[in-house]
């Protein structure tokens, strides 16, 4: 059998049907079985996401990329509704706005958006999301401890947080889930959609609702092979490489300073690119390009985490 | 997926409640002890795990009931038995209350201190108890050296008519649960001295190797008192006199219905049951054929119960048509909602009916295997259920030939552990496949894709009971009964402080006033202050809606819900800021997590109204008014289930009735509600 990628010539010519629909009033045709938010950004108009990655299936959790349909009783997210024929969609409307805005507000009052990058400082800033009027941040500790269906009510007149210890328990990647927003990618990605790991998972509810191994035992004790494709997925932050979480640490994190170099991994055969995020002459991140063929954004822990001999290569030669 | 367990080796007790479940391991591969063959031979395979995922649930109560806990070696032994990783059988199993992950007392006892046995008990039910015992969490008797019981609170246990309650939990080899109701501190008291007995060197129960079981026989729970249902023998034609002719939505009554059988008919035999008329629906069905009875429900113009309204012809008729297969019929029992015991009082007093309804519901939708889905806090409905199933299989009336008709049709039943959410249709899905009751994103809907991704219809059980009054009487006589919108009748969960709690049932378009009378109005003839109607997800209506005719387009036009049939009668002396807390702290710890408005939205909706009734608003009691109606908006818009879209509808009704403290009602200034606290006029202004 050969495979010929799509639009390559000789490839078989699929023809998609194409839906009609009015975004913003504006219409819009798109290939049948679109999601709301690909004709958004057909038409380059920006619907704010978190939990959405183009590599993952759509578990439309954050709801901040939520919409308003014609007809529907509620607002309806747009990573993972397919558009149909006819429909009015509306991305700026009060409604939406509010939503919008209270969905970043919930999220900012308790959780450390702090790395979670300049889109959501942004859109914070463009819905008027004020999550300091929940009140001042109250800190929680024992969430891994937290049991179904009871809790101690925080302190009157603060605001309860996802705030914890932050999780250093192997070489390769911390966890701070004080910056969790539990998008449900880091799971998506170590189970079934990449990985087949299945080392973390949602635990708890509600509020203490976490990411956690079994029991919370350490990864190191967890079925975790440390391919980092939780990390490269992670959207605040929330897991970082070690290197990356010591330099921001100690203030020296600067990406105006960082040089990519994508490459081809040299360990096995498969071929898997890489990118070398590299400040001052060190490698401090691996990523691979999301858009690869090969890769998708994921690696394994050789390509991921094995970058030490670069290094020692290089000294040497110095 | 490379399966990374444990090595710790779980206890016999634990590898016994497991296999109990799922029958003794195969091969080495799963749990198994080693064998020479084990390196040659794979037993099963992906499809086969798959498949057996949905005997996590029952494994998991297995392990509590014998262990009291889930330890990390029985987690271990679990996982490699189903071939699913620990992490993910975590995550689920954590997802539930009734599951304890940590050893502790193997009595423990789940105190209700939810809305209506609040309002009943004039306060927090567990005050006394705290009193008396000690907080929650207290070690309490001695057994084996150890402590034997321990209390905690509970959300609503579904025994409100009786005013208080207790779900007594216990591990060992008597392991299992019972419920209590009513329950008083007396009770508790009675209990931990049963256990206090210093029993050492009385013989455990023997568990294989590990000597005596100190988590042997405790309690007979057998021998507890079974909790009367109250129904009240007031039958529907009643609601004529009560609430006379002429009043709104009056119709003539036409007796009790799906109460017929409730109190007067042995509920453990099928032989009673059918002398009382059951299985005649049945036979009616099989004559009927699927199109029949479908156009009968139409006819009748049924509407679910469920809380959504949607037609219920309409939906068996879209399941029945989707030619994917097998399609799968389910029962949900599954009612959490704070105020609401219907479904416990027929699961305990009436049970082959809903087996009998079941059936009927598998064979028009040509669903052949169908389940119920038990509230865990149902210990008597379930075990009442699964008698029911067993003696309707043992003469024909389940099975490959159901009633002599060639259509075959079973069910299964699954004990829920403490999950309001898992009520949801697609988190109960979820729940009975072994994952996280998680609701699900709809579209798609169940008819197409529901559980193990096949069309499933799914009612709540006085939808399914219904079904069985419209077959016995016709689908056009059914819709005489009721209001030309809202046919048939319908029951309304009584309680709180109206003179005779209970389950009620009355033609729909019944005047709330009607209902109340039926009751014997409020106990000791103080004045009503509000009436919360429909459960946690309900509204408060006041005194002035007396006139409010109890059917969908009626409660709608008022903008109110029937929702399950909460009426939670509140009187002069009820603390409502305690109730609404209360309703705050019930959705905050239910809440699955899941999506962003409803997980941070019912934990800030606890918070602002912690402060309201403080007295402490942050910036002004305006801005705390504007952050819980931003909060009512977005939760209602942009949650992604029910729960999360209705967990501020009570404090929002409240608002707008000036039920919150601090708080005047709708169009009054809130300025006033300063100056009153400022001149020391309590911290309540009630607007009635």
């Amino acid at each position: 059998m050969t495979t010929v990628a799509p639009g390559a010539p000789g490839a078989p010519v699929t023809l998609r049907r194409q839906v009609e629909l009015t975004i913003d009033g504006q219409a819009v045709t798109v290939p049948e079985g679109s999601t709301i938010l690909e004709a958004c950004r057909s038409i380059g108009t920006e619907v704010p996401t978190l939990c959405y990655l183009e590599t993952l299936t759509p578990v439309n959790v954050c709801r901040v990329c939520v919409v308003e349909v014609e007809g529907s009783r509620t607002l309806v997210p747009a990573c993972s509704r397919p558009v149909s024929g006819g429909m009015e969609v509306r991305t700026d409307s009060e409604r939406v706005r509010t939503s919008r805005r209270m969905v970043l507000e919930l999220l900012a009052s308790s959780v450390d958006l702090s790395t979670a990058g300049g889109d959501v400082d942004r859109w914070i800033e463009t819905y008027g999301a004020r999550p300091e009027r929940h009140g001042p941040p109250a800190l929680s500790t024992e969430r891994d401890r937290a049991r179904a269906g009871e809790h101690e009510p925080v302190a009157v007149g603060t605001a309860a947080t996802v705030s914890q210890a932050v999780k250093r328990d192997n070489d390769q990647y911390v966890r701070d889930y004080s910056k969790c927003i539990l998008c449900y990618k880091c799971v998506e990605a170590c189970g079934e959609e990449a990985q087949d790991t299945f080392a973390i998972a949602v635990a708890g509810r509600g509020f203490d609702a976490r990411i956690s191994t079994e029991m919370d035992v350490p990864l190191p004790d967890s079925a975790c092979v440390y391919c980092g494709n939780c990390i490269a997925v992670c959207p605040t932050g929330a897991l970082m490489f070690v290197t990356e979480h010591d330099l921001r640490a100690r203030g020296e994190w600067d990406e105006g300073r960082q040089q990519v170099t994508r490459t081809v991994c040299p360990y096995c055969g498969v071929g898997c690119n890489l990118e070398l995020h590299v400040q001052d002459d060190r490698i401090v991140k691996v990523t691979s390009p999301l858009d690869h063929d090969v890769t998708r954004g994921n690696l394994c822990v050789k390509g991921r985490f094995g970058f030490e001999f670069a290094e020692a290569l290089d000294g040497g030669s110095r | 997926m490379d399966l990374r367990v444990t090595e710790a080796p779980a206890s016999p007790a634990e590898r016994e409640a497991v296999d109990s479940v799922l029958g003794p391991p195969e091969s080495g591969w799963s749990g198994g002890a080693r064998t020479p063959l084990d390196g040659h031979v794979a037993i099963g395979g992906l499809s086969r795990a798959r498949d057996r995922r949905r005997l996590l649930l029952p494994a998991l109560h297995a392990l509590q009931d014998r262990v009291g806990w889930i330890s990390s070696a029985s987690l271990g032994y679990l996982c490699a038995r189903l071939d699913v990783a620990p992490a993910e059988v975590y995550g689920v199993a954590s997802a539930y209350a009734l599951f304890r992950y940590e050893p502790g007392p193997p009595v423990v006892v789940h105190v209700c201190d939810d809305v209506a046995c609040r309002a009943a008990c004039g306060g927090d039910p567990t005050g006394p108890i705290a009193a008396r015992f000690g907080p929650a969490g207290s070690a309490l008797g001695r057994v084996d050296g150890r402590a034997a019981v321990t209390w905690q609170p509970s959300p609503c246990l579904g025994h409100c008519e009786h005013g208080s309650a207790a779900l007594v939990q216990q591990a060992g080899e008597r392991g299992g649960r019972a419920t209590l109701a009513p329950f008083t501190a007396d009770d508790l008291g009675h209990l931990v001295s049963l256990l206090t007995p210093e029993r050492s060197g009385a013989p455990g129960a023997p568990d294989g190797s590990d000597g005596p079981d100190p988590m042997g026989g405790l309690l007979d729970l057998g021998s507890l008192p079974v909790p009367l249902a109250l129904v009240p023998q007031v039958v529907a034609e009643d609601v004529g006199s009560a609430g006379g002719p002429g009043a709104p939505g009056w119709t003539e009554g036409p007796g009790p219905r799906l109460l017929r059988r409730v109190g007067r008919v042995d509920p453990t035999s099928l032989d009673a049951y059918r002398a009382a008329g059951g299985y005649g629906p049945l036979r009616r069905a099989i004559e009927l054929g699927p199109t029949g009875v479908i156009a009968e429900l139409k006819d009748a113009k049924l509407l679910g119960r469920g809380g959504a309204a949607f037609p219920t012809g309409a939906k068996w008729e879209a399941v029945a048509r989707n030619p994917v297969r097998p399609h799968y019929f389910v029962a949900n029992a599954d009612e959490s909602e704070p105020g609401t015991f219907k479904d416990r009082v027929f699961l305990d007093h009436d049970p082959y009916a809903l087996v009998e309804a079941l059936t009927i519901a598998g064979i028009t939708t040509g669903a052949e295997q169908g389940f119920v889905y038990v509230r865990g806090e149902y210990p008597l409905g379930a075990s009442r259920l699964e008698h029911a199933v067993g003696e309707a299989r043992a003469k024909g009336f389940l099975g490959s030939d159901v009633m002599g008709s060639g259509l075959a049709f079973d069910l299964e039943i699954r004990r829920g552990a403490g999950a309001y959410i898992a009520g949801e249709e697609t988190a109960l899905f979820n729940s009975i496949e072994g994952r996280r009751p998680e609701p699900r994103n709809k579209p798609p809907f169940p008819v197409d894709r529901g559980l193990f991704d096949r069309p499933t219809g799914v009612n709540n059980v006085e939808t399914l009971l219904a079904v069985l009054e419209v077959l016995r009487i016709g689908g056009l006589a059914y819709a005489a009964v009721g209001t030309s919108g809202s046919t048939g009748t319908r029951l309304f969960c009584l309680s709180g402080r109206v003179t005779r709690p209970g389950l009620y049932e009355v033609p729909m378009g019944a005047t709330l006033g009607a209902l109340l009378s039926m009751a014997g109005g409020v106990a000791g003839g103080r004045p009503l202050q509000a009436v919360l109607l429909g459960g946690a997800a309900g509204t408060f209506v006041g005194p002035e809606d007396l006139d409010l005719p109890l059917s969908f387009e009626g409660a709608r036009e008022a903008g109110a819900t029937l929702g399950s049939g909460v009426v939670v009668v509140l009187d002069d002396t009820v603390d409502v800021a305690g109730v609404l807390e209360r309703v705050a702290r019930f959705f905050r710890d239910e809440s699955c997590g899941q999506c962003v408005p409803c997980r941070v939205g019912t934990q800030r909706q606890e918070e602002v109204l912690g402060r309201l009734v403080a007295g402490r608003p942050l910036e002004s009691v305006d801005a705390e008014l504007a952050l819980l109606t931003d909060l009512d908006v977005v939760m209602r818009d942009a949650s992604i289930c029910g729960l999360g879209q209705t967990a501020t509808s009570l404090v929002t009704s409240a608002l707008r009735r000036g039920l919150v403290p601090g708080v005047v009602g709708n169009g009054v200034t809130r300025d006033k509600a300063a100056a009153a606290r400022a001149s020391g006029d309590g911290e309540r202004e009630d607007g009635t």
